[in-house]
């Protein structure tokens, strides 16, 4: 009875998780649109919804290109921000003095501003696809080294004890305490990383400039020729692929969490 | 105490005292006791005592900054130990759990038990055997606490150490867990080690109850239980509720 009625109620959560947000969506380019057309706003300073979808579609052959160009520009950074951030992760969890020495380096990959950093990695490795995913790399490795680094630290004293009651080995405790329990550190870690992956992509874009036309060189473009309608269908593209990856992310580890540990994201089965 | 001397001694600590460095001085100061094998011991005492710190150093999970501490279980194991929570892995099923103990260590002290021994050993906990694929989310806090005395005895070890087990759970299932507890000592010849803040627990389970005062009091009263049978009729009879008393008089005087 009452797996059945949770079960119902899961059912119109999941419902819920998709239709509230297009309600709200729908609801502002509402209030856009009727602001646009009572306020007789001038294309040129606010193009109305309706006129950023016809440009969207007048375009959408670039707009494509751009957008699989910038995603696999950020997932190619993302999965070496993967590895390298699980692995530097692992490395600061054997000891508190390599995190002590180490530690201030990874906070400067968050503190060092994106737009600084952008211009001197293009110069050194080229206008292309490479300094693009470098810097998505940079950007979304910061937050993966932190999460996990937690994982790894943060177990439960009592299972501690029970490890070392049982003669466990350092090997085995980090295999089947520390990485397991970490898991969702991990992902949750590489979450929050993908948005980070995508804008990074974006932004060295910016500066790769009109050669390679990914997200980042068609808003430059755009908003050059101040075809503002483009322009926002550009810009509204470029979120709309950070949700999707974040979605999609959220998805898989959903399912990996539930799959192999029986958790979901909120730690709750 | 003389009565139990013929048995063969599981610890014997002398002089033993262990400091944290706080400011409150060392936790446990200059603290003597003797295990003789098979008994059911309960310590109790106010909160801060060192009672978990001593149950701790029995397990070797902590080292004495004095004194000196012999263990003397027959066959080398590490003891059983039962936490405050169930302390179980959330990403392992109710059988891999139970398997756990069996596969920490260096390769010769592994151990592999066969399937049947560990349905077994869940049967004796009061554990059914059609749950052994469920993970810990799925079971019941009495099932979880079940579980993790299970986990505590998969390595056939001859003593058993509890850190406030049944602390977190309501009063019906901590009288079914305490029953289980002392019937799986019985019948396995167990010594145990129960650490308790509920004097109707000590006196209800032990044969023998220690009241530890913060140091430098220590051991303040060390006091020998007889009876027969530890039933439901003990539970309530007077002599439990006498002792309860000298164990309230006990913690209360210092």
């Amino acid at each position: 009875m009452t797996q059945r009625s949770s079960s119902t109620d899961a059912d119109i959560g999941r419902v819920m998780n998709i239709a509230a947000p297009l309600v709200v969506l729908l609801l502002l380019a509402t209030i856009w649109h009727l602001a646009v057309e009572w306020c007789q706003i001038s294309p040129v300073l606010l193009p109305g919804p309706l006129a950023v979808l016809q440009a969207a579609w007048k375009i959408r052959e670039s707009l494509l290109a751009a957008t699989v160009r910038t995603a696999v520009a950020a997932l190619g950074g993302l999965l070496v921000s993967c590895l390298a951030g699980t692995l530097t992760a692992f490395l600061f969890s054997q000891s508190r003095l390599i995190r002590r020495a180490l530690y201030p380096y990874a906070v400067l990959l968050q503190t060092v501003p994106v737009i600084a950093i952008a211009p001197i990695i293009i110069v050194t490795l080229g206008r292309g696809f490479l300094s693009v995913s470098v810097v998505a790399c940079i950007l979304s490795l910061f937050p993966i080294i932190t999460s996990t680094t937690t994982g790894l630290l943060q177990t439960d004293a009592a299972l501690e004890d029970l490890f070392r009651l049982n003669g466990a080995t350092r090997w085995q405790t980090l295999l089947r305490l520390r990485v397991p329990g970490a898991l969702p550190y991990v992902i949750s870690g590489v979450r929050i990383a993908s948005g980070s992956a995508i804008v990074g992509a974006i932004v060295g874009e910016f500066f790769v400039g009109s050669s390679e036309s990914g997200l980042g060189a068609l808003i430059q473009r755009k908003s050059a020729s101040l075809v503002l309608s483009e322009l926002y269908a550009t810009v509204i593209t470029a979120t709309l692929l950070g949700t999707v990856v974040f979605s999609l992310i959220s998805l898989g580890s959903e399912f990996v969490l539930r799959r192999w540990f029986g958790m979901s994201l909120s730690g709750r089965p | 105490m003389s009565a139990t001397a013929a048995q063969p001694t599981v610890f014997e600590l002398q002089n033993i005292s262990v400091d944290f460095g706080g400011a409150a001085g060392p936790v446990l100061r200059d603290l003597n006791l003797h295990v003789p094998a098979g008994q059911f011991i309960t310590i109790v005492g106010p909160s801060g005592c060192g009672k978990s710190t001593l149950l701790r150093l029995l397990a070797g999970l902590q080292q004495p900054s004095a004194g000196h501490i012999a263990r003397q279980n027959s066959d080398g194991s590490a003891p059983g130990f039962v936490f405050q929570q169930p302390a179980l892995l959330p990403w392992r099923t109710m059988l891999q759990n139970l398997r756990l103990p069996c596969e920490l260590g260096r390769s010769q002290m592994r151990q592999n038990p066969a399937e049947d021994q560990l349905l077994d050993l869940l049967g004796q906990v009061g554990l059914n055997r059609s749950d052994v694929d469920k993970r810990p989310a799925e079971l019941s806090g009495g099932m979880q606490m079940r579980l993790s005395l299970a986990r505590a005895l998969v390595r056939q070890p001859q003593v058993l150490l509890l850190d406030e087990p049944f602390a977190a759970v309501d009063d019906l299932l901590r009288m079914k867990l305490q029953e289980l507890v002392r019937e799986l000592h019985d019948r396995r010849g167990l010594t145990t080690i129960l650490v308790t803040h509920n004097l109707q627990e000590a006196a209800f389970l032990s044969d023998r109850v220690l009241v530890l005062q913060p140091a430098p009091a220590g051991f303040t009263a060390d006091i020998s239980i007889h009876t027969a049978d530890r039933d439901q009729n003990w539970r309530v009879s007077d002599q439990v509720t006498v002792i309860q008393q000298k164990l309230t008089k006990a913690l209360i005087s210092s």
